[in-house]
């Protein structure tokens, strides 16, 4: 599947953003006033700025307001809902938390509950595609999942559950690795059964329909990044759990919190990019790819 | 609304005869040139005469080459548009509705006016039916020309898709599959058509006609050996020439 930027940076920083959230949220000593204030900051930014990011690859992000309207069955839909109300609950949460020095317990449960949903929902938009074998699996809901968490007990400063989240999910990072690969190479969507041929003999592609390159070609067999890969995933652990959990371990000093964010935002980016660039698309047997 | 349909009236669609196709891309052209110009956005092509021209299409035919265990390689041309599947995955996953499938003949359909180009139903398509249009942004899918099927100011030999009209081998075929009876229901009874990609769960409603066996070649005369052997030297007038033209070289 194409990189695309604009979907790296928004499942990247929104999934850091409520994470973020789901902390606050839930945490009973969640910060007061201008401490809270700088958090919640800090938080809606990376949430709200993934949502913008997202709109930046519509054809029409003007017509964006009508992706609200199909949550029964739609998965992109419920992520635009459940990332609305987990928004406005958090809040709503936060101006108590900031201004009248008040834990609202139940908006910040409700709201820290809706933030991990919208990573949830997020998720699902990939593992529901059956035409991509690598993600139509539970692994990358708990991926998603484990890797807000991380990073939400990174960015809010929770360094022991930090340290354990971190090595949660750089554990379940690899298993996924590894069963996704096997999951692709023995999925049971091959070019036999893609022309029904299979029958006769080998399949092989002859001739495409053009000589160029078309939307699907673009859009859906992407090849790049799979020659890097190994090194790239070894890059992407390093730095968003390895790092990190050695520079925790450290006496805390800011500074080196700092290093360890921004190592771990690096990290999930580069992992975010193998996350499509090694996806498959069953349509490219059409193209002998 | 982007839930399925749980039953369509008829289940329209096309019979697609693998072993007839030439591989001409008449279709290709036809359907081109018909959706360009009539439902819908019309169908761009951007640097069309440049050195990277993209451009959208509902009709693209794909080829082949088949190894079977004995025998030569055979060749085949394998045009690929929307299946109008039963189970349409690239319906359900639309946040905004656009995507529909409609009850009265199950055709799957975009509304572009309620389409935000998110692509979402392009990844969810597994036969690669849907590309999204570089100038409109908006995806663009085939409508079986729904513009043409019921249009009573077109002749009736010509309400059918243009695919299918145009088509000079009689490679493809239009039809209802929920009646047993249709043409389309009897060709895929007599000559076994398959589905693509049965086990993606879409439940494609066109069918493709596998190839017939190609039959064997004639086997070598037993008496061929004992026949005169042809001259392998050339003789009379053609043999002076070739000694002649030998000795001037």
């Amino acid at each position: 599947m194409h990189p695309a930027p604009s979907i790296i940076f928004f499942t990247t920083l929104s999934g850091l953003g409520f994470g973020m959230l789901a902390f606050l949220g839930l945490d009973v000593s969640a910060p007061r006033g201008w401490v809270a204030f700088v958090f919640f900051l800090i938080a809606f930014l990376l949430a709200g700025g993934g949502l913008v990011s997202s709109t930046f690859h519509l054809g029409h992000p003007e017509r964006a307001l009508k992706a609200f309207t199909q949550w029964r069955s739609s998965w992109l839909s419920r992520e635009a809902w459940a990332a609305v109300v987990a928004m406005v609950l958090m809040g709503l949460y936060g101006l108590g938390l900031v201004f009248f020095d008040t834990r609202w317990t139940l908006l910040g449960v409700a709201g820290g509950i809706m933030s991990l949903a919208t990573v949830f929902a997020t998720s699902m938009i990939y593992t529901q595609m059956r035409t991509v074998p690598r993600w139509n699996h539970w692994s990358p809901p708990v991926l998603f999942l484990a890797y807000a968490l991380a990073g939400g007990a990174l960015l809010t400063g929770k360094v022991t559950p930090a340290i354990v989240l971190l090595l949660i999910a750089g554990g379940i990072q690899v298993f996924a690795w590894i069963d996704q690969e096997r999951r692709e190479n023995s999925s049971d969507t091959t070019m036999a059964t893609a022309t029904g041929l299979g029958g006769i003999g080998d399949v092989k592609a002859f001739e495409p329909p053009h000589t160029g390159s078309n939307y699907l070609t673009n859009e859906m067999v992407f090849r790049v990044g799979r020659k890097h890969a190994q090194t790239l995933k070894i890059i992407a652990v390093a730095l968003a759990v390895g790092l990190p959990v050695i520079l925790l371990l450290l006496p805390f000093a800011h500074i080196v919190a700092m290093v360890a964010v921004l190592s771990h935002l690096a990290g999930v980016l580069v992992q975010r990019w193998l996350f499509f660039a090694e996806a498959r698309h069953v349509v490219g047997l059409y193209y002998g790819r | 609304m982007t839930s399925l349909p749980t039953h369509t009236e008829k289940s329209l669609g096309l019979v697609i005869d693998l072993d007839t196709c030439v591989g001409c891309h008449a279709c290709v052209t036809a359907c081109k040139g018909w959706n360009n110009e009539n439902y819908g956005a019309p169908l761009a092509d951007t640097d069309a005469y440049g050195a990277d021209p993209v451009g959208s299409f509902l009709n693209r035919v794909h080829s082949f080459e088949v190894q079977p265990e004995a025998g030569p390689a055979q060749l085949y041309h394998f045009p690929k548009s929307c299946l109008h599947c039963a189970d349409a995955p690239c319906v359900t996953v639309c946040p905004t509705g656009a995507s529909y499938k409609r009850v009265e003949d199950g055709i799957v359909l975009v509304n572009e006016s309620d389409c935000i180009g998110c692509g979402l139903c392009a990844w969810a398509c597994p036969y690669g039916a849907r590309e999204m249009d570089p100038s409109e942004k908006v995806m663009k899918k085939c409508t079986l020309c729904v513009d043409r099927i019921y249009n009573e100011n077109l002749p009736e030999e010509d309400r059918e898709p243009a695919c299918v009209r145009t088509c000079p081998a009689g490679a493809r075929h239009f039809g209802d599959f929920a009646d047993p009876e249709s043409n389309v229901s009897q060709l895929v009874a007599d000559r076994g058509g398959i589905e693509l990609m049965p086990e993606q769960g879409t439940a494609p409603v066109n069918r493709y006609l596998p190839p017939r066996p190609k039959d064997q070649a004639p086997e070598f005369d037993v008496l061929s050996p004992f026949l005169e052997p042809v001259a392998e030297e050339p003789q009379g007038f053609l043999g002076w020439l070739d000694k002649t033209l030998e000795k001037i070289s």
